[in-house]
């Protein structure tokens, strides 16, 4: 999958927590402009290599790069004003702060072409009403909507949303999604990981499935069944 | 009116506390850094003070220009070379770290300037005061103390609330790990809160100076009352933090009107009956009491 229009490639990426190894020599490659499912069960890596990508976890051995430079030792706000902006897990928003002040704190870093206030509000209406109040007051939905608004304050030509969709209801999940392939037309290269297999094969040109910290299938979506990508989810068909 | 008068002193006193106070309820709220070493850098702040005073023959208060910026460099320094490196090995590095340095500043100081007490020249208003009713007298200086602490609390809470510095301030405190992933430059959001909280420190110890007599010991007590009046006032609420000076010098003062030998008792018995009824704190809401439960539990 590598090639010139590459906007991201990890090769042989190592990471470890203190004495546990996560990640054994991850190799990925995202071309420009398009969304790349990251799939796999609990513990087989898939939050630690969004992570690894943003700068918030150190890689032992193995490279990223971004846009033709090597980012592999940059710290994560280097990584966002060239262009990589994550939603993490969980949402992780600001408690204590605004709606506006945690989409504001998001640009703190961004890149020049960063997101305004009103175009993120025009894209989150929701939220706007909501921006005065505190983060932890909103519903599940709009702090999910605030975290990726975030995100978008930094100007991101590479997303990376881990588990967007983790405890919302069906209806907000759809919404959420419209709005990235709305972000995809305008031109963002995503990374997603997901739970839900087919959304996530709906929702993407490529998947990529981990097990255990290694790249066990790697595919256009439109190639792969949905019984091969559970094959590989769950290790079957291996050896 | 002895009492009123009692009342009134007694809250001039709590904001002297409050001054000391919120330094370290700033570093503790931000850095999660219990700084055993704030008291004696407030006792330094008052030498440094003594040094420039007599060396330039001027009253202390015209040294601040010099001294409040040397103390906010001062404090920058420590947080990048030293503190920073500690915060890398847990929560109790930096705790051993600042009471390492809370004793060799305690000995350095001996070595320097030896154990005599010493008091600042604090110039007319000093020794100005005036008339509040009858048997009231009100001391312009610590009416300054009182007065200057509302300033410094107000400046921070304004400065955390209103610019994009204390946004990012506010936002390392909720969850350093999130602020560094939205590219929250973290080394010098603490180096700037590291040099206010030690530039507020020195000036407080300027009015220890000038109002008492300090020697190189005297930080260890500025340390247990900053301390109580962090705790009392509930942790991480600036407001919370001038109410807990207040509730310190006014139990002070009124018990010390009572009988002298028990004023200091009165504080700690306070501190413990708050730290038995309310362990978040006076003014913490309950919300954010769960807050900080939460995240205890989940880190």
């Amino acid at each position: 999958m590598s090639g010139p229009g590459a906007i991201l490639e990890v090769s042989g990426l190592d990471v470890f927590y203190g004495d546990f190894q996560a990640l054994f020599g991850v190799s990925l490659s995202v071309s420009r402009g398009c969304a790349t499912a990251l799939v796999g069960a609990n513990g087989a890596g898939k939050t630690t290599l969004l992570r690894t990508i943003a700068g918030a976890q150190p890689a032992a051995a193995g490279s990223v790069r971004y846009d033709g430079a090597d980012v592999t030792a940059a710290p994560p706000y280097r990584r966002i004003s060239r262009g990589i902006a994550l939603v993490p897990e969980g949402r992780r928003l600001f408690p204590s702060l605004t709606v506006e002040e945690n989409i504001q704190v998001g640009a703190a870093a961004a890149a020049s072409a960063g997101w305004p206030l009103e175009r993120i509000y025009d894209a989150f209406p929701m939220i706007a009403r909501r921006r005065r109040q505190r983060a932890s007051t909103l519903s599940g939905g709009e702090q999910q909507a605030v975290a990726i608004a975030r995100a978008l304050a930094a100007g991101p030509s590479l997303l990376l949303l881990d588990e967007i969709s983790l405890g919302l209801a069906p209806v907000v999940v759809e919404g959420l999604y419209e709005t990235l392939s709305g972000l995809r037309s305008a031109g963002a290269t995503l990374v997603i990981v997901e739970q839900d297999l087919r959304r996530a094969m709906d929702a993407c040109d490529n998947v990529v499935c981990l097990l255990e910290g290694r790249v066990a299938l790697a595919a256009a979506a439109a190639d792969v069944t949905s019984d091969q990508v559970v094959a590989a989810y769950f290790g079957e068909g291996q050896l | 009116m002895n009492w009123v008068n009692a009342v009134i002193q007694g809250m001039l006193l709590g904001g002297q506390y409050a001054l000391i106070a919120c330094g370290l309820s700033l570093t503790f709220g931000v850095m999660r850094i219990v700084n055993l070493a704030h008291g004696d850098l407030a006792v330094c702040g008052a030498y440094l003070g003594l040094v420039l005073s007599s060396a330039l023959g001027v009253p202390v208060w015209v040294t601040l220009p010099l001294l409040l910026p040397a103390a906010f460099g001062a404090g920058m320094a420590l947080q990048l070379l030293l503190l920073r490196r500690a915060l890398r090995h847990g929560v109790l590095a930096p705790v051993l770290v600042t009471f390492g340095l809370s004793i060799m500043i305690e000995n350095l100081l001996q070595v320097a300037a030896t154990a005599d007490p010493r008091g600042l020249n604090g110039g007319a208003l000093a020794l100005a005061s005036f008339h509040l009713g009858s048997g009231i007298t009100v001391s312009w200086l610590f009416l300054t103390a009182f007065l200057t602490a509302c300033a410094v609390l107000s400046g921070l809470q304004l400065l955390l609330s209103r610019t994009s510095w204390g946004r990012k301030v506010r936002a390392t405190a909720d969850d350093l790990d999130t602020a560094r992933l939205v590219g929250i430059r973290v080394r010098p959001v603490f180096a700037t809160v590291a040099g206010i909280a030690v530039a507020t420190a020195a000036l407080a110890g300027i009015f220890i100076g000038t109002i008492g007599t300090f020697d190189p010991l005297t930080g260890t007590d500025v340390l247990i009352f900053a301390f109580e009046a962090v705790v009392i006032g509930g942790i991480g609420s600036l407001w919370g933090t001038l109410a807990g000076g207040v509730a310190l010098g006014v139990t002070q003062v009124v018990v010390g009107e009572v009988n002298q030998a028990y004023a200091v008792l009165a504080v700690n018995l306070l501190f413990l009956a708050v730290l038995t009824v309310r362990p978040g704190g006076l003014f913490t809401s309950r919300q954010a009491v769960r807050e900080i439960q939460g995240q205890g539990a989940a880190g």
